[in-house]
């Protein structure tokens, strides 16, 4: 299966897998943003302003996950210098960025109705808004950085400092107080989101990752492209 | 398995690692006060280092049946189960404010035992249920 990640295979299967996905993923947004906006309950505190989680949660599960991803293929580019993982890296920033920016755009949306005001500086906030900045630092590197070894160098270390953030995010929430409320969905206990609003909650998760699978698909074919064209012009 | 120059590498990127966890580990511990968002009322009652001119947070629940209305403010407890605070308030309040619910206040503290607020955030759980649920929950409370 990881073969298909490798340069020439990536090429030639995309297409047909792109366009099958694009497909898919429509189909079960379009479903998820149904039951979210018209078929799902109004939440007994909040009444109809929870349908907005249906958009920050995924987004932010995006976010997190995409740089955790990220954080790993720096350390092991940098480890064991293998060739696609910078590219596959360079290839989730983009979508992982603007999916931060939704998680914190419609979290603010979210929190103005809710809380009463559009931004506090607590912990969880707070790391998210760096989180943002790292993705916009990692990819300014990588633009404005000519020599690819160095770009990939310095990238990767931001990379790696940044996932460190991760779980400052994640357990924000827990380790200190905050206004941002704890987690509803854990590993360890029983979810406290009632099944009728877990269930649009999950088909617009798996919407939303289908989604950045077809982002970092796209970015990545260009990114193979543009490093064999590189490579064959050096060579020349 | 792993060439000789792959095995240094790991060594000096674990060794970053664990230096950069911890330095963030003892930042984050000193910086604790300036990172938590508001105080509960047990933790405002053991702070030794209170000062009362500074702009400070206290959060916890609304006591229920402690909302009363005056003419010049609105007044209400704060609790954490353990121990309260009594909170003053000129203003309107969010929307999702109600007794036995979260709240932030934020403004300084009078003493010990009264907080004069100018800023009131409705705290929500992460509890998310239908309405006719917490009905069905009642009922069967009682």
């Amino acid at each position: 299966m990881f073969k298909n990640f490798f340069p020439n295979k990536i090429l030639s299967f995309s297409n047909k897998l792109l366009s099958f996905l694009i497909i898919l993923m429509l189909l079960i947004v379009f479903v998820g943003l149904i039951y979210s906006l018209f078929l799902s309950p109004p939440d007994f505190t909040q009444g109809d302003s929870v349908r907005i989680m249906y958009v920050h949660v995924p987004a932010s599960f995006i976010a997190l996950g995409c740089f955790g991803f990220m954080g790993i293929a720096s350390i092991c580019t940098l480890i064991f210098k293998i060739k696609v993982l910078p590219l596959m890296a360079k290839s989730l920033a983009p979508v992982g960025s603007v999916f931060a920016l939704v998680s914190i755009v419609t979290g603010s949306l979210w929190g103005k109705p809710t809380w009463g005001t559009w931004w506090v500086w607590d912990a969880r906030l707070t790391s998210m808004l760096i989180l943002f900045i790292f993705y916009i630092a990692y990819i300014s590197v990588w633009k404005f950085v000519d020599n690819y070894e160095k770009a990939n160098k310095v990238s990767s270390i931001i990379a790696i400092i940044g996932s460190l953030n991760l779980p400052v995010i994640k357990y924000s929430v827990d380790w200190w107080n905050t206004l941002h409320q704890t987690s509803s969905i854990t590993l360890t206990s029983a979810p406290t989101i009632h099944y009728t609003m877990l269930i649009p909650l999950t088909i617009m998760l798996i919407g939303t990752i289908l989604y950045t699978l077809i982002v970092f698909l796209m970015k990545y074919k260009t990114e193979i492209m543009k490093f064999k064209l590189d490579k064959r012009n050096k060579e020349n | 398995m792993l060439s000789k120059k792959a095995r240094t590498r790991i060594v000096l990127i674990s060794f970053l690692l664990v230096a950069s966890i911890l330095v963030v580990f003892v930042v984050l511990k000193s910086l604790e006060e300036n990172v938590v968002y508001f105080f509960s009322p047990t933790e405002l009652y053991n702070k030794e280092d209170i000062s009362f001119n500074k702009k400070i947070r206290v959060g916890g629940l609304v006591k229920d049946g402690s909302v009363i209305n005056n003419q010049t403010s609105i007044n209400f407890i704060v609790t954490d189960l353990n121990n309260e605070i009594i909170v003053s308030y000129k203003g309107s309040l969010p929307n999702l404010f109600s007794e036995g619910k979260g709240v932030v206040a934020e403004g300084k503290l009078k003493d010990k035992k009264y907080f004069i607020a100018d800023k009131i955030l409705a705290k929500h759980d992460e509890n998310y249920m239908p309405p006719e649920v917490t009905k069905i929950l009642k009922k069967t409370k009682e």
